[in-house]
Order: structure tokens, then sequence, then C-alpha cells
């Protein structure tokens, strides 16, 4: 169970996993069924902790032997003690948060490092398909149709950089991706970003920029 | 908690088990209670399943409901017709595993299955205390528990597990003794009980002193206030189930009729559950034990206790990490107060994991089949086990 070390097979969490110093505690919002945590724990020598609010997927985490608590992200990181952690991890889930603004701040001041990352929605299909079809836009990333989606946020990266600045804190590290965030082979895009990314990952801390 | 005593589904059992007893506190050691009042000598009946490994780090306590006892798994002799009562959960290879861990389970001082209670002998007088037996605590059943542990010379528990009451005790075990505590699953519990859950067992136990067998205790040797007791746990049975559960379970159904009666007999199966449920109890508890055992709980608070009225204080000594669980049905303790728990555990950085089951049976959940619960308390035990070798 435990001992069985495998790589991550998403692209994404193997950028983040790269981001995270060997030691470090953790907390991994939305963790699902807690990939990346049993990664970190097993590779890193993490102290891991998740939060998740389905109870089926909770309870694989726990069977795993992650130390993992049910409950709504924005509720739960009210619980800790100020810089409880090293980083705090909010993978994918940024677009369907409520108060994004009321989050990253708690999220600040819990972890010394904040991981976001979001669906880039100034990629070039969605800006196309606004353009011809004058429809909302659907991709792989965001497959939703208007009335039925979870993603209530429409967040480019330059709006997310654009978004910290306004918090007062600062971007450590960044980098764009153009894969679907569950591909295990991904590229990082460094050339025209905002049109070319499906995926920004982003390495906050406070303004101070330590 | 019910009974829901079962064979392993698959036939695996840990086998024979044995009752055991430990006496302390032989007077003038007395026990000095959380009431002041002492008591002494203390028996304690326990039974332990599995091996203890060499260094003594693979020790499981496992602490019993109300109407628990001692005989956590397997069976007394060959022929035995029922295991013990949680036999679905403790066995080889389940989710607390004997072939790896070594279990022991107490009864808890105040009871009448084998531990020192109001049924057994007063040594000042030749008779059965009765009513002159001390109010207990949870606090004091735990130390009791302690006595025994350090007889035992076990100076390192792995896991403390229980639910109900016995997830009080395991709170109470966390923060009396964090030291030793390595790791603790309350289950199905709470730091302190509702006024809800007190009234419950207020209307249960004026059950039982309303029945004029019961004469302030003294009834051992003539009639017992059997009356009394029953309607105490008919009361019990409703609060350890939920309405979903009860819809499901018996819904408006009828019991062997196909009108009513026009009369008072049992005609819901509901009914006529209750009434068997209170009668099948009288045959195997004692009236007493069931007063002292409600009113313990009733006056456990760890805030109170712990924490200067503060849940988050309660648990500033804890050392253990936690696996809290709560049932989605449960109306006795219900989630907000597993919820209030752990946020007390994080604001103390414990590491702490939780689930709520989705379990329609109500409180009694945590003593029924569920897969799921299985896999959680063994992943849960198996992470401790690695994590206590790299310190």
């Amino acid at each position: 169970m435990q001992n069985q070390s495998e790589g991550l097979k998403r692209f994404d969490l193997q950028v983040i996993a790269s981001w995270i110093k060997p030691g470090s505690r953790v907390l991994d919002l939305g963790c699902g069924e807690g990939d990346l945590l049993l990664y970190l724990k097993q590779n890193k020598n993490v102290t891991g902790t998740g939060i998740e609010n389905r109870e089926s997927k909770v309870a694989l985490c726990i069977a795993k032997g992650l130390s993992v608590l049910q409950g709504d992200i924005n509720a739960e990181v009210l619980d800790y003690q100020e810089r409880a952690f090293d980083y705090v991890i909010l993978s994918q889930t940024l677009q369907q948060v409520y108060y994004p603004e009321r989050l990253l701040k708690s999220l600040l001041a819990i972890g010394r490092k904040v991981i976001v990352s979001f669906p880039n929605f100034s990629h070039w299909s969605i800006r196309m398909q606004v353009l011809l079809t004058g429809m909302a836009p659907k991709n792989e990333q965001l497959p939703y149709e208007w009335y039925n989606t979870p993603n209530i946020r429409v967040i480019t990266l330059k709006d997310f950089r654009k978004f910290t600045r306004d918090q007062g804190c600062a971007v450590l590290k960044e980098v764009a991706i153009n894969t679907n965030h569950h591909d295990t082979q991904g590229h990082i895009v460094s050339f025209l970003q905002d049109w070319r990314a499906t995926y920004g990952i982003f390495l906050i801390g406070k303004g101070d920029k330590k | 908690m019910s009974e829901y005593i079962e064979h392993d589904k698959d036939g695996v059992s840990v086998g024979l088990v044995e009752k055991k007893y430990f006496t302390f506190a032989e007077p003038p050691e007395a026990m000095i209670l959380e009431s002041n009042a002492r008591l002494g000598p203390i028996t304690i009946a326990y039974e332990t399943l599995g091996t203890l490994n060499e260094d003594r780090s693979n020790v499981i306590l496992i602490l019993h409901a109300l109407s628990g006892d001692s005989h956590v798994a397997g069976y007394y002799s060959e022929d035995d017709q029922k295991p013990g009562w949680w036999e679905i959960m403790v066995g080889p290879g389940k989710g607390i595993d004997t072939d790896k861990y070594f279990v022991i389970c107490s009864n808890i001082i105040g009871s009448c299955m084998g531990s020192t209670g109001p049924a057994s002998i007063n040594p000042g007088t030749g008779n059965p205390y009765g009513f002159d037996f001390p109010v207990v605590t949870i606090g004091d059943m735990v130390r009791a528990q302690k006595a025994l542990l350090d007889h035992l010379g076990i100076a390192q528990i792995l896991s403390v597990v229980g639910g109900s009451i016995g997830g009080m005790q395991v709170l109470e075990w966390t923060v009396r003794y964090p030291d030793m505590v390595v790791s603790a699953i309350p289950l199905a519990t709470t730091t302190r009980h509702s006024a809800l859950a007190i009234a419950f067992n207020e209307v249960a136990r004026q059950a039982i002193m309303a029945d004029p067998n019961w004469n302030k205790g003294k009834y051992y040797g003539s009639e017992k206030p059997n009356l009394g007791l029953a309607l105490a746990r008919m009361v019990g049975h409703v609060t350890y189930l939920s309405d979903e559960a009860m819809r499901r379970k018996f819904g408006r159904r009828l019991q062997n009729k196909n009108d009513f009666s026009f009369n008072f007999d049992a005609d819901f199966q509901v009914e006529s559950y209750l009434r068997y449920q209170g009668q099948k109890f009288v045959d195997r508890f004692d009236a007493n034990s069931f007063l002292y055992i409600t009113k313990a709980s009733d006056y456990f608070d760890l805030r109170r206790q712990h924490g200067n009225d503060s849940e988050t204080e309660a648990f500033a000594k804890a050392k253990a990490k936690f696996l809290v669980i709560s049932f989605t049905s449960d109306w006795l303790y219900p989630t907000y107060q597993s919820k209030a728990m752990v946020k007390a555990m994080k604001k103390n950085n414990l590491d702490v994991s939780f689930c709520e089951i989705e379990a329609e049976w109500g409180h009694d959940a945590f003593l029924l089949h569920n897969e799921r619960l299985s896999a959680l308390i063994k992943g849960f035990l198996d992470r401790n086990v690695i994590e206590l070798r790299k310190k």
C-alpha cells in the first residue's frame, strides 16, 4: 500500500511536486484520491495533509495512509495556526471558488507559500470560439455548458498576475503548460503564453518576495 | 450501543479467548475518584487478543460503549453461540488485525460485566454496593484502565479505539496520558453530551427509578426492576437508530397482523422490536450499572475538565494522531460535534484525519459491518506503525 512508490501520472502535478522542498509541510486543498500527497510523502518525505469534500475519496486517502480531512476548503482552512504549512496547494480549483480573494488571504496566512493552478481562459481556441461562434466556449479543459459548469470564475494568466499584484503578493515562480492536466507528458510554454497555455501554475508568497 | 453481534460472514475469527481479571487499589490504597469518594479494591475484567511484540509497540486498546464488555471478539468456547461485540472489526486480517496487533479490551468500572460496579460486593458491608457505589466518571474509568496497562507492563499504546462512550474514553486517554498514546480513533462520539443526549439518558434513568422493584438500588437477591430497565433500553434504542433507519427497518408495518388491534398490544413492528430489545436486555444487564454509566457519560465534558470550557484548550495537551469518524445519520452524536473536536485539534496543530461516513443506521453504524470503515481504520493503523518505526 504505502511502499509501492510510483511516479505521478499528471503532468501538472509533476510540475507542482518539483517545486516542493523535501521534508516540508504541505496542505493539499481538494486532494482528490491523494495522488500528489502520496507521491510527496514517498518521494519528498513531506508531512502532508489533504482536504477533500467527497466522502468516498476521503476514505480512499485515509485507507492509503494519508492524513486527510473531509470538509469544505473555504471553511477548513480557517482553523489552522498561522504558517502551519510550508506550502498550500490549490490545484485546479480556483476557478470554482466563490470568494477567491478571501480564500487566497487565508491560504497566505496558514502557508508560507501557495501554489495555485487553473485553466487559462485566454487560450487561442477559446478566444476564437467566442469570436467566431459568439457562444460560451467549450474545450477539453473546460468541457461544460455555461449552465452546468462548476467553473464559475473566468481566469486568464494575465488576470491572475494582476490579481496577485492587487492582493500585494509576489509571484515567485510561474509555469504555463499546454497540456491537458491529466496527461502524463506535457509541454511548458514560454512563447506567447497567454495565447498558447491551457493551464497556468503559480508559486506565490507574501509581498516581500522571500 | 445495540447488540449486532454476528458471526463473521467469512468465518474468520481470532478464535478462543479468555476473560481475565486484575484487582488493584486494595485498601488502604483505594482509588480516590473524581467525586473525592474512595473505591477499592477495584477489579477490572479484560481480554487480550494477538501477541505482544518484542518492543511492545503493537498495542491497541479498545474501549467499549454503554452496554459492552471486555469480550470484543472471538469465542469463549467451541460451542459458544455468539462471538464478541466487534467480531466484524477485530480478528485476523480485519480492520484491527490480530495477526499484527496485541489488542486489549477492558471492561469499564461501574459496569456489571466482571469489573467492580454497583452489583459487586461492598467489602465494608458484605452486601452488594447498590446505590452506595460511588459515582464514577469517564476519567475514573480511564485511570482504572491505566492501572491495568501498568500492570501489563505497557507504556505505549499504538492506538486507542472506541465508539460512543468508548470514544469518550478515547478522548480522555489522549489528554490525560498524552505521552502514552501514539494515535487515537474516536468513533461516533462527542467531547460532551448535548442537552438532547442528557434528556434521553434522564428519561431512561427515571424509567428505572420509577420501577417499584428498583427500591433505591437495593434489589439484589429480590425482584429486579426489569420493567424499568427494559423501558430504559427502549428509549436508548430510539436514539441508536435514526429516522431513516426506522423508516427502512419498520415503516408503519404491522407485526403479524393485518389490522389494528384497537387495544394497546404491540401493533406496529417498531413497537414489537423495542419491546423485544428491552426484554432481551434485562437478562444480561444490571439496572444500577445502567444508571451509573449513563450518568458518567452525561458528566463527561472534556472542555470543562481539561480546557477551562474551551474545546481548543482541552486538546492542548494531546499529542496523538487522530482519526475522527462520524456517521451521517447519527442524531445522538451528530457530525457537528465531531467537527468541533476536529477544529480544536487543528488549532493545536495536531495531525487529524476526519471522515463523515455515509450510513443510514444512525448512531449504531460504527458497530455494523462496513468495508469503508474497516479500510479506513486499517490504513490509519498501518500508517502509524510505519511512522512510529521512522522515529
